[in-house]
């Protein structure tokens, strides 16, 4: 690791402050920052914890219904707190990494990081999400931008993500084998206006809503009323562990389960 | 009602106490007063020429003790090669030089170009990174069957070519093995890989060197299963220390599977510096380097042929695989594909005529060498994969195929080479059937079925040869090392045992088992007696652990030189009791006179050996301790059958091994506790390789499956809970305890079993589908699946 | 360099460190704690597992800084007052739970974590519980078992040994 500064700020306006500083970057729960800092891959001046930060850390449901999750809030935290108000996402929080993975990484440091293999980003593009930052507010369908890109700007810092919660929803992961990474992952969310269809793991640009589902779902909440439908393969990430074709297979194959688990 | 000491009982581990309470002291644990860190900077290229190292700026950063090149190793020795093989037409195997840092090319990603030594380890690659390095790109060749096409870019342009060698064996067979293929009723062909393994023992490779220069002595404390080999492949062939000058100490060791056997670069070069710069120099491997620098394991690409009479006897095996050997020649790489491997090919049947063709081929990769299994897995996967796909051609029952040809008559000698001692096929199949409930298949498959599952069953049969022996032999084949075992029994004068082993222990729990048989054999209490073992320095030359050799040949020794001590006690107890020495027994801690209630405790004859004040002297010497040197007549034959039942997705391809099962013949059992571990770990591996496990380089020889996020380690919830049985023994008859080898058994017999399972599931669904190349990735299957 | 303050195994430590001096580092260099393992650079193997504040956690996927006041468990800590081994060690010898020990630390660690959640768990609560946790020798079996013996479950009927 190339050395850099270390701040640990227990506000968020202190946070913000810190990050102000050149080449500085803001520290999540660390489970995908500090591999790639060992391996050298970034080299910041200065890390900013978000981890003591009271105010980022916590579940809630807030007037609207929403299911308000602090951007801070480790994963373990969700898959408890939220067991009740919406299990689908719950459940998803619970399966991310693994246990000790799960007591450090948050939320907002997986949202922020934005890696096409995340689980995270899948649930807020399909629950139409709002990321809110110090700063603003981000509808989640203008907020993923493509692999490890997104609409924060330098320094802004995720301080809650709002999900509306549906009437129904699941999430259903399929491991790439060495990572237990998303190979692919459909997070399916019916809603009284619509059903969305998240997709991960799967596509070159990221996670992306499979919209032909989405209509289909929504005319037919079935698995069946899938059945016409196929996902072209271009664009799908073809690597060691599966093709482009498999990963399309896997979409339509993963949509099908998450409706019929729902 | 099972023993509770000795031999047969499963006491608990001793040296679980310090493993648990964290006061292990592995190799990382180790920090030497004033000791400076080594990075090496390695090449991010497969193949390229060296045109400039400039270190200039490098040298001048913060905390930069010294930087090495090449051109500071010019002049000291390569890394050895420990075994020459002789190719068919009886030239010896091409040999490239491998130095401990890159002169002139790197040859493969990870190749190290320059060592930089620094106070901190962060210093040292601050300064690594500062190292201006010109590299003229050349293209890498990783392909094997390309890599021997005329024309090929060469990876060590002194060589003629990159074929390593063409050895045939037998190579006199070679016409009549044609014939009968030519004329057999029915002949059954398959071309499979046997993929590329990493062998990731958990502790990654640690190396620190020392030197004391008020006596001129070097210390190189490493990760290794056999110091005693690297302090003489180093000492004699790297740097040109004297042994008595060169202490080689592997303590606590997290895992090996072979891939700690070899004497690698860093272990020279901690060495070497911690001379150079009169100060300890530390390296520690990171796992993404341990990736590019371990010696990989298999990556073998096989074509085997059955030929079977009308009656379905096997008549003749034909098989020529390509084997890669990496960039350069790790320390027993060219004995892997051949002796290894060619003389396992008869299997657990009486086939008559075989002929195994092994091209071995220098790739831009990294090296390939032993790992767990090592040879026997490649023969047994290919051999046990074309019997299920004869038998499926044939339309006849697996298993009766197998057992229709199984080898029944012992001694037995194998057209390849060697000679079974003992064995009991149908007995370890028998037990197989009842452990497995290969009778309730058929409801499981139907409770698949019902859930939109397919299920299937694979079997299979192997035959593993441990403690690779004698030297006398191994010589001829090319060995340049005994492969004896030592041991020093040592008694104290109050009674208790110390023993100083060469084997070494990094898992196996040799702390725990040899005193098992230290207590039977004397009748005292295990804990009198303490295992040595792991440091050049107090323990007698040894060979060290690998190929399951361990207790048939570390173990044997240790047997034979606490049958001197006790040969020895009885002359002075004789003395003592004014008797015959042959009428001394020796039993339960006591030696008493025949056919009399005369005895004297074993303490007081040990007491007496180091007081001898009423002792023989004229005699025998005061003392009691004996050193041998165990040379084995020949391997040890363990053999069992597996069996594997899966269930698969049909829409992903994912398959979950459902039960796995292992009867395994290893003769006598000392520890049966410690014997199921060995066959639990050695299964995971072997599902692991069957499952999940590949290491994979794209054209441009760059690893791709360079680091656990790429790289599917078996983790718990990949494998269920094994039924295991190790109750059917024909004891070796050729070691004093009767023992075989189970190390590696587990990770030879159940690659094929998984493969087999999966295919017969394919088929029970009505695919076409004959074979699949491991690792049996839900993609694999999947897009096997699609046609 | 800083201070950092913190309580490891019931004693309050102190140290000086850098703002990437990695917990696991601390640990191992700063306090000679070297029960706990670094076997990867990817924070997949586990074997630097130990609890802060009661919650496994990856050491060498933590700064040290972040630990600052916190109550850290090492491997070293596991044992009895006695200096007898704790429950779910004595679990791990009697059933052959480890064998070169490299990985051992942390699958203590996770274990003690899982049960402290999860009084008897399931043998497959039990294999999803260690997907952070690599061992390269045991094959998990005794693993599994150990953990379900430690829980107070009975495992004869696991095959044996």
């Amino acid at each position: 690791m190339y050395a850099f500064e270390f701040e640990r700020p227990d506000t968020v306006e202190a946070a913000v402050a810190a990050l102000k500083t050149e080449d500085a970057q803001a520290l999540g729960g660390g489970q995908t920052l500090i591999p790639s800092l060992k391996q050298r891959l970034a080299s910041p001046s200065r890390l900013v914890s978000l981890t003591a930060i009271p105010d980022l850390v916590g579940v809630c449901v807030a007037d609207d219904g929403a299911v308000c999750i602090g951007g801070a809030t480790p994963h373990v935290r969700v898959a408890a707190d939220a067991a009740g108000s919406y299990p689908a996402l719950a459940a998803l929080a619970a399966n991310i990494g693994d246990p000790a993975v799960r007591n450090r990484g948050t939320i907002g440091g997986s949202l922020a990081n934005n890696d096409p293999s995340a689980c995270y980003p899948a649930a807020a593009l399909a629950s139409g999400a709002t990321i809110v930052t110090n700063a603003r507010r981000i509808a989640a369908d203008a907020y993923f931008q493509g692999l490890f890109t997104t609409a924060l700007d330098e320094g802004e810092i995720i301080t809650e993500v709002r999900f509306p919660v549906p009437e129904a929803a699941h999430y259903q992961k399929f491991e790439q084998p060495a990572s237990r990474f998303a190979l692919t992952g459909v997070f399916v969310a019916k809603y009284g206006d619509g059903v969305r269809v998240a997709v991960t793991g799967a596509s070159e640009d990221g996670v992306f809503r499979w919209t032909e589902a989405e209509d289909a779902l929504s005319a037919d909440f079935s698995a069946e009323a899938l059945a016409e439908l196929s996902v072209p393969a271009d664009g799908m990430i073809n690597d060691l562990h599966g093709s482009g074709a498999y990963r399309a297979h896997l979409v339509k194959v993963l949509t099908g389960r998450a409706v019929a688990a729902c | 009602m099972p023993k509770d000491h000795g031999i047969g009982a499963s006491p608990k581990r001793r040296e679980d106490l310090r493993f648990l309470t964290g006061v292990g002291r592995y190799t990382d644990d180790i920090n030497l007063r004033g000791q400076a860190h080594v990075h090496f900077l390695r090449s991010d290229v497969a193949h390229g020429r060296l045109t400039s190292v400039d270190t200039t700026a490098a040298a001048a950063m913060p905390g930069v003790v010294r930087i090495f090149t090449g051109a500071d190793f010019e002049g000291v020795g390569g890394l050895p090669c420990g075994w020459q093989v002789t190719d068919r037409h009886g030239a010896p195997m091409q040999e490239p030089p491998h130095p401990v840092l890159a002169q002139g090319k790197v040859r493969h990603v990870g190749d190290p170009i320059a060592a930089v030594v620094a106070e901190t380890r962060e210093q040292a690659r601050d300064a690594a990174e500062a190292i201006e390095v010109e590299i003229e790109e050349l293209p890498a060749v990783v392909d094997m069957k390309a890599a021997v096409q005329d024309g090929a870019p060469k990876v060590h342009d002194d060589l003629t070519s990159n074929l390593c060698y063409d050895w045939g064996f037998v190579e006199d067979n070679r016409e009549a093995v044609d014939k009968a293929i030519r004329e057999a009723a029915h002949v059954t062909t398959l071309e499979l890989v046997n993929n590329r393994l990493v062998a990731n023992p958990m502790e990654p490779r640690v190396a620190v060197g020392d030197y004391a220069p008020g006596t001129d002595e070097s210390t190189l404390y490493t990760t290794s299963q056999n110091p005693h080999v690297i302090r003489l492949l180093m000492g004699a062939f790297v740097l040109g220390i004297p042994e008595h000058k060169l202490r080689v100490v592997a303590p606590d060791v997290g895992g090996g599977f072979g891939s700690k056997i070899f004497h690698y670069a860093e272990e020279a070069f901690c060495t070497f510096a911690a001379k150079q710069l009169r100060r300890p120099v530390k390296w520690t491997s990171t796992r993404s380097e341990a990736f590019l620098t371990d010696a990989h394991g298999r990556d073998h690409v096989t074509r085997i042929e059955l030929a079977l009479d009308a009656d379905n006897n096997f008549t003749a095996l034909r098989t020529e695989t390509y084997a890669n050997m990496g960039a350069y020649l790790s320390t027993f790489a060219p004995s892997v594909p051949t002796w290894l491997h060619g003389t396992l090919m008869a299997g657990n049947y009486k086939t008559p005529l075989i002929y195994v063709n092994v091209k071995a081929v220098f790739t831009n990769t990294v090296a390939v060498d032993a790992y767990r299994g090592a040879g026997r897995p490649e023969a047994t996967y290919q051999l046990e994969r074309v019997i299920d796909k004869a038998a499926r051609e044939l339309g006849v029952d697996p298993i009766a195929l197998r057992r229709q040809n199984f080898v029944t008559e012992f001694p037995y000698a194998t057209p390849v080479a060697v000679e079974y001692d003992t064995g009991d096929y149908n007995a370890t199949m028998d037990k197989l059937s009842q452990i497995a409930d290969l009778a309730g298949f058929e409801a499981r498959l139907a409770d698949s079925k019902a859930r939109g599952k397919l299920r299937g069953l694979g079997v299979n049969c192997y035959i593993e040869a441990c403690g690779i022996a004698p030297s006398h032999l191994v010589g001829q084949l090319g060995a340049r090392a005994g492969l004896y075992e030592s041991a020093t029994v040592r008694v104290n004068a109050t009674g208790g045992v110390v023993v100083m082993t060469g084997s070494h222990s990094h898992g196996q729990g040799h702390e725990t088992t040899f005193p098992q048989v230290i207590a039977e054999m004397i009748g005292i209490d295990e804990d009198q007696v303490e295992i040595v073992h792991g440091d050049t320095a107090n323990t007698p030359m040894g060979m060290g652990t690998y190929g399951s050799r361990s207790l048939a040949v570390g173990g044997s020794a240790m047997v034979r030189a606490a049958e001197k001590v006790i040969n020895k006690a009885k002359k002075i107890a004789a003395h003592l009791l004014e008797a015959s020495e042959a009428d001394i027994e020796l039993k339960d801690g006591a030696f008493s006179v025949a056919g009399t209630d005369k005895s004297v405790a074993w303490g007081d004859v040990t007491l007496a050996a180091y007081v001898p004040h009423n002792y023989p002297l004229e005699e025998i010497e005061p003392g009691l301790e004996e050193t041998a040197f165990y040379d084995p007549n020949n391997f040890t034959f363990p053999a069992g059958a597996y069996a594997c039942e899966v269930e698969l997705d049909p829409e992903t391809g994912k398959v979950t091994i459902e039960r796995f099962a292992a009867a395994d013949d290893f003769g006598n059992v000392v520890n049966p506790m410690i014997v199921s571990g060995q066959v639990h770990g050695g299964l995971a591996q072997g599902i692991g390789q069957a499952l999940l496990e590949g290491a994979v380089y794209d054209e441009n020889g760059q690893l791709l499956s360079a680091s656990y996020m790429d790289y599917a380690m078996p983790r718990a919830d990949d494998v269920p809970f094994y039924q295991v049985d190790h109750s059917c023994q024909t004891p070796c008859t050729h070691n004093p305890l009767g023992v075989k080898g189970c190390g590696e058994a587990g990770a030879i017999g159940s690659p094929p079993a998984v493969v087999n399972a999966v295919v017969d599931a394919l088929q029970r669904a009505g695919h076409d589908i004959t074979h699949i190349d491991m690792p049996l990735s839900p993609s694999r299957v999947w897009a096997a699946m699609q046609g | 360099m800083a201070q950092v303050n913190m309580t490891v195994n019931g004693k309050p430590v102190s140290g000086e460190i850098e703002g990437r001096t990695l917990l696991s580092d601390f640990l191992r260099e700063g306090l000679g704690l070297t029960g706990t393992h670094v076997g990867c650079d990817t924070s997949q193997c586990g074997a630097c597992v130990v609890h802060v504040d009661g919650a496994a956690i990856k050491s060498c996927t933590m700064f040290a800084a972040e630990a600052a006041g916190a109550d850290v468990t090492t491997i070293e800590g596991m044992a009895n007052a006695d200096g007898s081994l704790g429950v779910v060690q004595q679990a791990f010898q009697d059933h052959h739970g480890l064998q070169c020990g490299f990985c051992t630390p942390g699958m203590v660690m996770s274990a003690a974590a899982l049960l402290k959640d999860t009084p008897r768990p399931t043998e497959a609560e039990i294999r999803d519980y260690l997907e952070g946790n690599l061992c390269r020798c045991t094959g998990y079996h005794n693993i599994v078992k150990a953990i379900m013996a430690a829980s107070g479950q009975d495992v004869s009927a696991v095959a044996a040994e």
